[in-house]
């Protein structure tokens, strides 16, 4: 999975590319919180509309990223996801926690 | 049970090799002309059962995963992903939604439900100290429907 962050007047835009699994997760996670914790934007949007794949891991991988940015103040979104991706999501019932478009 | 085809792979418990076990997958039943959604779902729910052999099933160790795929009858899809890992003492418990042994982990509890939704049948057999088996199946929509 590639990470690429862009950032302008405290909004982030992650665009996320690929596949998230656990052993992809692992170096996203370090990407996004070593730039949330540096950077502490009010809103990061994770831009998944160039995600192919994702399983639980992701669930983990948004949910942690969820409790970090609100541990700093701000706030996730999650942006574009494609219909897989939106199945996995809604039955781990993220809508209902992270705003999702 | 009769099998129209089938495949058998084992593999070390290595991360690397979630995505390897999707992509065999999805080699194996392009054969059955799986919707894309059908084809996700599958793929979804193997990654779920490869990803517990490697994080839970080997935690602190590591080991081979066996996979089995067949074809059946009908167009219905089934395969089955062993470890010989630390097993689960409570299935039951291990099945129920958001139940996580590893949630400092970010691992949400959510593997086992992801496999029951996307597949039509789930069954998991597992012994403490031997290791744990996954048979999944899901039967493709016929043609045309
Ligand atoms: N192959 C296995 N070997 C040993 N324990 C397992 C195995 N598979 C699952 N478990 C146990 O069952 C629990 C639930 O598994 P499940 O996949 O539903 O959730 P998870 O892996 O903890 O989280 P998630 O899949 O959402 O990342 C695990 O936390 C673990 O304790
Ligand atoms: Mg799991």
């Amino acid at each position: 999975m590639k990470v690429d962050i862009k950032s302008e007047n405290g909004t982030a835009i992650a665009a996320l590319r690929g596949e998230i699994d656990h052993h992809s997760a692992k170096s996203a996670r370090e990407q996004l919180d070593s730039f949330i914790i540096n950077m502490q934007p009010d809103v990061l949007s994770l831009d998944m509309s160039g995600i192919t794949f994702m399983d639980s891991s992701g669930i983990g991988l948004i949910m942690g990223r969820h409790k970090l940015m609100r541990e700093c103040g701000g706030r996730l979104e999650v942006k574009s996801p494609q219909e897989s991706i939106r199945r996995v999501l809604r039955l781990a019932g993220i809508e209902r926690i992270v705003r999702i478009t | 049970m009769e099998i129209l085809n089938e495949i058998r792979f084992s593999m070390p418990s290595l991360s690397a090799n979630e995505s390897a076990a999707r992509a065999a997958v999805s080699a194996f039943i392009v054969q059955a002309d799986p919707t894309v959604e059908e084809l996700s779902d599958i793929r979804t729910a193997v990654s779920e059962a490869v990803t517990n052999a490697i994080v839970h099933g080997y935690r602190g160790t590591s080991g081979r995963i066996d996979l089995v795929l067949r074809l059946l009858p009908e167009r219905e899809i089934y395969i089955r992903v062993r470890d010989g890992g630390c097993g689960i003492a409570d299935v039951k418990k291990a099945m129920e939604p958001l139940f996580t042994t590893a949630p400092e982990e970010e691992r949400s509890g959510l593997g086992f439900s992801v496999m029951e939704s996307f597949m039509d049948r789930l069954s998991v057999r597992s012994r403490v100290g031997q290791g744990t088996t996954v048979t999944m199946r899901k039967k493709l929509a016929a043609h045309g429907s």
